[in-house]
């Protein structure tokens, strides 16, 4: 890594992150919205390492460990609540959940 | 060397991303789950290329074995199969492509503004690990107590979600 410069790696994380944002507004799928969401959190993992290293600061090393940690936390409620809806409303698509647009 | 390396698991990166998202040869979850995997698994590589490699086994660990192993257990639990015959609706293609191209600009103006031109610094924490250990455990040494009681909500909203009808 002694000749990438950081606005590189900071173009690869924008272009995960924007990836991430299409796939929530574009898929109608609970779950590849929410695969979708985890891209974002990973783009803006990767922007967090990267700065961390470029400006030789361990602070951001332990940022992304804790947005690991929550990541995880974060999925295995959201499925669950997935799975309870599933078993209420037999489907996982955004567009059969119109209970809330009167 | 590395730098050929880092162009090419960034390459993969954004391609096996592209795929989860809008994969023109299926529509099944299965498929984006198993791409997502992938784009995990080049992530931890750029990871390791930026000298993080304790973030780098973590990715692996508990992104692409936990989290990608549960949301495969949905998926299989869910059996979606009338997800492949449903339309994409052409308008929320076009709201998503205009919102993603209205941050596109902001990033890229910010990109241009900035002028950043940082090649990085010598390596001053070889490794790291031992480094990121010791602030962990010293700096954020409440932030840490508090992400592991997080993690215990966690699980019991998870079991209480997930189990059948209260009454």
């Amino acid at each position: 890594m002694t000749q990438v410069p950081l606005e590189h790696v900071l173009f690869v994380s924008a272009g995960l992150f924007l990836l991430g944002l299409l796939g929530v507004i574009v898929r109608r799928n609970l779950l590849i919205i929410y695969m979708s969401l985890e891209l974002m959190l990973n783009a803006a993992n990767l922007a967090l390492v990267a700065f961390s290293r470029y400006a030789n600061d361990l602070n951001g090393q332990v940022m992304v460990f804790f947005i690991i940690t929550v990541a995880a936390a974060e999925v295995a409620v959201g499925l669950a609540l997935i799975v309870a809806l599933y078993r209420k409303r037999q489907t996982a698509h955004v567009e059969d959940l119109t209970t809330m647009r009167s | 060397m590395q730098a050929a390396l880092f162009y090419i698991f960034s390459a993969l990166t954004l391609l096996c991303a592209l795929l989860v998202v809008i994969n023109p040869f299926s529509r099944n979850p299965v498929t984006s789950a198993m791409f997502l995997v992938l784009t995990i698994a080049s992530l931890a590589g750029i990871f390791i290329l930026l000298q993080a490699f304790f973030l780098a086994a973590v990715q692996v660990l508990v992104y692409a074995g936990a989290v990608m192993v549960l949301f495969l257990f949905v998926i299989m639990l869910l059996d979606l199969k009338d997800e492949e015959r449903r339309r994409i609706r052409t308008f929320g293609v076009v709201t998503g492509l205009i919102s993603v191209g209205a941050i596109a600009a902001i990033f890229a103006r910010t990109f241009l503004a900035s002028g950043l031109r940082i090649s990085p610094p010598a390596i001053s924490q070889a490794g790291a690990t031992q480094p990121l250990g010791e602030l962990l455990f010293s700096r954020y040494l409440l932030p840490f107590e508090i992400v592991s009681v997080l993690l215990l909500v966690a699980m019991v909203g998870a079991i209480l979600l997930s189990k059948r009808e209260l009454e």
